[in-house]
């Protein structure tokens, strides 16, 4: 067990969703919503409590697509590739981002840690298609340049979430 | 009730109880192609070989059908052979295939299927990864690029023996049998009993091969190379050397390996003795000592680790006797300590988890290990096929002296309630033959994973479980720890049905645990010997070599890890 790690926020998470496996998901959810993404350290943690199997709780983890393994940055972008946003091309928005942030299919977080770039199948927003949205914001009707001026206004500091 | 038929194939077969169609099919005769298919582990249905024609062209998995009563379908229409072919084809598209080379060449069912079906050239461009071989485990070796996705190992790991050290990662495409994070699997709770290798039908998981180690001893003109069989590996070997499976062939196993070259050929079933005198003895002051908990057997290596791993807590109840393996490895030591050479001891054994038990630290002199290298039966096998020995009419020889004699108590060890029985034996006050033959039916003896039994002892009884397969095992723990039961006497094997299906044995037929387990118990009935003391063996060796040193040779303390 890492000593330096937080193990009270895992248990009171157990103690909200109950020591049963079948939680495991919600469980799961949980700590990722505490920590942003899944730390490694509580995968042998939660086998225990759990008594499931580390490499269990890893097979769900890497099952669904929405769980991190790793660090996201302080700005998650996420893009549409639904196939109402595919087809208003919503790809060369991606290209855009991810050409602009050095980022790529198997890399989706910046060097410093400040943008992370996914691809979600739907937002459920068809109607404003092609959409992206920064850490929850939904921005509807994307092109290459509206992305462009977003991020950077992120970098020099003049984003507004709230505008 | 009326008698209920399927037609398969046009011929009328009578159900009589089957869960899939796959067991009807069978049953009559015929050989269904499958993969991910196994009696022991829950259906999984992925491999789509076991496909099934019903009457209106409708197709499904035989292994996740139920039967109905009159039911009509066919298993070998040229539309499934196309798709069979296919789905082969595919699977050949991502396999490493470089067969020749492959430890489970020949006994691959992959390779069977690509030849049964004529799979002579596959359309699909080659994609599978070669980098994920994890070579870190002292029982298994594990090769990500042949692997099929049957999931058998998982189901093995997770369902039956409850380690749970693999399992799927990610999905669709990008699926993969992983470890958690990917750590090599020497890193995780694997105890390597090796039964994820006995079903995985590929080469992605197979034996760590050791031959090589011997084959230099062997070579080597300064070397003393000594050789112990254990008793499920006489049983056992057969099948593979055309005769019969089960035939107790410890005669041919010491005659081939000293027509190979090894100096000295000793049987484990002497030390399964010892084991007995030292376990019976412990046996009987635990009860003394009224810890409200089991004796537990020490013998399965794969079982100490899992109580490590699992459940430390009742490391303390584990018998402290040395496993036979270790105890004659001692006294061989001891035996052949002034013989000017250099000694090499070697162990064939039924198990995978042997080859890390061998490594443990405890057991070491200085640096130098007990026991040089351990070989499961399957490389015993090769090792007779690379000798180009005819094993089939080898004439048999004895066991070297001095360590040859044994009880039938010390043979049965194979067998899962052997040691149970064997203890038995030894505080039973009546030591007839009738007395002896009573005790076998007890309910020590049988196939079931739990064993739950009272025999009377003094004034009172002893409560005895035997497990074997250790989800068993961590269920009966979990009770036991919960106090909803209690047991004088817990005795635990990690391979279901004991060592004659350790992970280190041949894959045989289906019914081999049974053939083999008749085999064991065929060569106590005919060993004049019943019960471990009566063996005039131990004496000579309580004098010669252990010479009061009981605690020091025959007994271990489990703690200092090698990691």
């Amino acid at each position: 067990m890492n000593q330096d790690f937080d193990y009270g926020v895992i248990d009171v998470i157990l103690e909200k969703c109950g020591c049963d496996e079948q939680m495991a998901v919600t469980i799961l959810q949980e700590v990722q919503a505490h920590f942003g993404y899944l730390p490694k350290e509580v995968f042998p943690y939660l086998a225990k409590k759990l008594r499931s199997s580390e490499a269990k709780l890893y097979g769900v983890a890497t099952f669904y697509e929405n769980f991190s393994l790793e660090p996201k940055g302080q700005y998650v972008i996420r893009v549409c590739d639904g196939t109402a946003c595919h087809v208003r091309h919503s790809t060369d928005v991606l290209n855009r981002i991810r050409k602009e942030l050095e980022l790529k299919d198997d890399k989706i977080t910046t060097e410093d840690s400040k943008f992370t770039v996914e691809i979600v199948s739907c937002l459920g927003a068809c109607g404003l298609s092609p959409v992206m949205t920064v850490n929850g914001k939904v921005y509807p009707s994307m092109t290459p340049d509206k992305a462009s001026e977003i991020i950077n206004s992120i970098k020099e500091g003049t984003y507004n979430a709230e505008a | 009730m009326e008698k209920q038929f399927m037609i398969i194939d046009g011929n009328r077969v009578e159900l009589n109880g089957e869960k899939t169609v796959l067991e009807v099919i069978r049953k009559a005769g015929i050989d269904m192609p499958t993969l991910c298919y196994h009696p022991d582990l829950s259906i999984y249905g992925a491999c789509r070989l076991c496909m099934f024609e019903n009457e209106r062209g409708g197709l499904d998995a035989a292994c996740s059908a139920q039967p109905r009563d009159g039911m009509v379908i066919r298993t070998n229409t040229a539309r499934l052979r196309k798709y069979r072919k296919n789905i082969i084809e595919l699977l050949l598209a991502n396999h490493c295939v470089e067969c020749p080379t492959c430890p489970k060449s020949g006994s691959c069912k992959l390779q069977e299927l690509a030849e049964r079906y004529d799979v002579k050239t596959v359309r699909f461009p080659n994609t599978a990864k070669l980098d994920k071989v994890d070579h870190s485990s002292l029982s298994i070796d594990r090769d990500a690029s042949k692997c099929v996705l049957c999931g058998k190992c998982v189901r093995m790991c997770n369902e039956v023996q409850n380690v749970g050290a693999i399992n799927y990662a990610n999905r669709g495409s990008k699926m993969y049998i992983s470890t958690m994070f990917d750590v090599p699997i020497s890193e995780t709770d694997c105890v390597g009993c090796g039964q994820c290798a006995a079903v995985c039908p590929v080469g992605a998981i197979t034996i760590k091969q050791d031959t090589a180690k011997v084959w230099d001893a062997i070579a080597d003109k300064g070397t003393n190379v000594t050789v112990q069989v254990a008793p499920a590996v006489r049983v056992a070997i057969g099948e593979q050397l055309h005769m019969e499976e089960g035939t107790d062939v410890m005669g041919k196993i010491v005659a081939a390996l000293h027509q190979m070259g090894v100096d000295k050929v000793y049987d484990t079933s002497v030390s399964a003795d010892m084991t007995i005198l030292e376990e019976t003895a412990e046996f009987v002051e635990h009860l003394g000592k009224g810890t409200g908990m089991p004796l537990f057997t020490s013998c399965c290596p794969g079982w100490i680790r899992f109580a490590e791993t699992k459940y430390p807590e009742i490391m303390p109840y584990i018998s402290s006797c040395r496993s036979p393996m270790h105890m004659l490895a001692e006294v061989i030591l001891e035996h052949e300590k002034d013989n000017g050479m250099k000694n090499y001891n070697i162990a064939v054994m039924p198990c995978t988890a042997k080859k890390f038990e061998a490594a443990r630290d405890e057991f070491k002199h200085g640096d130098q290990p007990n026991v040089d290298c351990v070989l499961s039966t399957q490389e015993l096998i090769h090792m007779i096929r690379t000798s180009g020995i005819d094993f089939e009419h080898i004439a048999p020889e004895a066991v070297d002296a001095p360590f040859g004699q044994f009880s039938g108590a010390g043979v049965i060890f194979g067998v899962t309630g052997g040691v149970t029985e064997a203890v038995l034996r030894r505080v039973s006050t009546d030591k007839s033959n009738n007395a002896i033959k009573d005790i076998s039916y007890c309910g020590v003896r049988g196939l079931e994973g739990v064993k739950e039994f009272q025999v009377p002892f003094g004034d009172g009884e002893l409560r005895i479980a035997v497990v074997s397969g250790l989800g068993n095992a961590g269920k009966l723990i979990d009770k036991l720890l919960a106090k909803e039961v209690s047991y004088d006497f817990v005795e635990v094997m990690a391979c279901p049905g004991g060592c004659v299906n350790g992970g280190g044995q041949p894959v045989s037929c289906d019914n081999a645990r049974t053939i083999r387990i008749d085999g064991l118990y065929a060569s106590d009935s005919t060993n004049s010997l019943k019960t471990s003391d009566t063996n005039p063996l131990m004496d000579y060796i309580y004098s010669e070599f252990v010479k009061g040193r009981n605690h020091e040779m025959l007994h271990v303390h489990y703690g200092k890890h090698n990691d």
